[in-house]
């Protein structure tokens, strides 16, 4: 099957990355695929508040996932925090906890704002691979970084990385998926729609290969930031 | 059975090291046979131990540390001071080197917003302890202030404090450099923009090697367009103490 955007069913979109990009943020980076851009600002660890929400045994990593008014395509999406957004604030906080050591910071908070330039399908995807860039620049330890991609299933084939087109295909399964690439351990899996048990986990052992390459992007991104002064 | 060498950037994740001939240290960790890096950073092997020095981060307090920090609140026996980091330091009426009177006016020793150099002395989960007592610790002065990440801080000084001795030196500026990345900088304004010129190059570029060299060049650079008047005075007075002799 040839893919709207003429892609083989393994084959992701193009992608970039870059960090340092607000220079404000403790760490922050970029990352694109296709025409999906997610840029992500770390801060932190710093001081909790409310007061209240302190934990003396272990940090807090907050999320806040944000779809840019002019984001989408064509209609202005609207700035307030909705169902969608506050879900994906969680996953993508529950996909990132995992590679991190929260009790080196008692009654502090780790911020991760996430904002979405331009949409394309994979947002919350697209936006845990800035976030987990965003952490390492950071400097915050981390056992692995976090690289997530989306699996489709579409007229019976597995597609990685599905655009905005396929997803609005009628009966597309639409799966987001994060994982730590070097060891292959799933931190995020949510599914869209229906499949087969053997046919997701054909498709998850695609998915993680991919996210080997997603993860390649994302430490030349990391490096690059200090390569550029080694050649001046 | 492969290493990687040493003074290389590293990424979170990466593997270090393979087999069982190397011990993992700071910034590092064992996964079965592997050594794997948590940081953006330089690794550092010395012998059998391998290292990964951070190239970024907050600052963590740490016990023994001198630090310089920004009196934010105070009760009427403890001042909050704001180090730039997670926490929120205490000081505490009985650690300061002055005597204080009963029901004074803490303000009247530090008020809010004044910077001093203070010293950690405890650090639990609940608080971080601050102490006043001990030499060089004192509230700052007029001067200039600036930050730079915690972690290049053992560069801007250097080896048994070579880097830092220079920038003073060649600036003619007093200089104090608290481990959480806060500097304060005293000296006539234009050598105060060169040293925190200076030292902002460093914080940029800690990873490079032979950089002592180019921040002497640049100190050098700078301080001599910026003032040939005071150069010249600087040469007279050498000259009179060398009559003095």
């Amino acid at each position: 099957m040839k893919r709207s955007d003429g892609r083989a069913p393994d084959e992701l979109r193009k992608m970039e990355a870059k960090t340092g990009v607000i220079k404000r943020a403790d760490g922050s980076a970029m990352f694109r695929i296709g025409e999906t851009i997610a840029y992500a600002a770390v801060h932190g660890p710093r001081e909790l508040h409310p007061k209240f929400l302190q934990n003396p045994e272990k940090g807090l990593l907050r999320c806040n996932y944000n779809m840019m008014a002019f984001s989408g395509s064509g209609e202005r999406v609207r700035p307030s925090p909705n169902r969608r957004s506050r879900e994906i604030s969680l996953v993508t906080e529950k996909a990132l906890e995992p590679v991190l050591d929260l009790t080196a910071y008692p009654n502090a908070v780790i911020d991760i704002f996430i904002e979405l330039l331009q949409t394309d399908a994979g947002t919350r995807c697209a936006g845990i691979c800035a976030a987990a860039m965003a952490l390492a620049d950071a400097g915050i330890p981390m056992k692995d970084l976090v690289s997530a991609l989306s699996i489709g299933y579409l007229k019976n084939e597995i597609i990685l990385d599905i655009n905005g087109e396929e997803d609005m295909n009628e009966g597309a399964t639409d799966i987001a998926f994060a994982c730590l690439p070097r060891t292959g351990e799933i931190t995020l899996l949510q599914i869209d729609g229906e499949i087969k048990k053997e046919i997701l986990l054909k498709g998850l052992e695609k998915a993680k290969e991919a996210a080997r390459k997603i993860a390649d992007i994302q430490r030349k991104a990391l490096k690059e930031r200090y390569h550029d002064k080694n050649v001046a | 059975m492969e290493t990687i060498e040493s003074k290389k950037i590293v990424v979170p994740g990466e593997v270090l090291a393979t087999g069982m001939d190397f011990l993992p240290s700071s910034g590092t960790f064992r996964d079965k046979d592997k050594i794997i890096s948590i940081y953006v950073g330089l690794t550092n092997i010395s012998g059998r131990v391998i290292r990964v020095i951070p190239l970024r981060g907050r600052y963590i307090p740490k016990r023994d540390d001198t630090v310089i920090g920004r009196i934010i609140d105070m009760t009427f026996s403890n001042w909050f001071i704001d180090m730039n980091c997670a926490n929120i330091g205490v000081l505490s009426v009985r650690e300061i080197s002055e005597f204080v009177e009963r029901g004074a006016d803490l303000a009247d020793y530090f008020s809010y917003g004044d910077y001093i150099v203070c010293k950690i002395s405890k650090v639990t989960r609940a608080s971080v302890d601050l102490t006043m007592r001990g030499p060089g610790l004192r509230k700052l002065g007029p001067g200039k202030l600036i930050t730079i990440d915690s972690s290049k801080v053992p560069r801007i000084i250097g080896k048994q404090g070579s880097m830092i001795s220079m920038i003073k030196e060649k600036t003619n500026c007093r200089i104090v450099v608290g481990q959480n990345g806060t500097i304060w900088i005293q000296g006539a304004p234009e050598d105060e923009m060169v040293a925190a010129e200076a030292i902002y190059k460093i914080n940029q570029e800690s990873h490079r090697e032979g950089l002592t060299e180019e921040i002497a060049a640049l100190l050098e650079k700078k301080i001599s367009k910026n003032k040939p008047m005071q150069r010249e005075g600087e040469e007279q007075r050498g000259r009179e103490n060398h009559e003095e002799e």
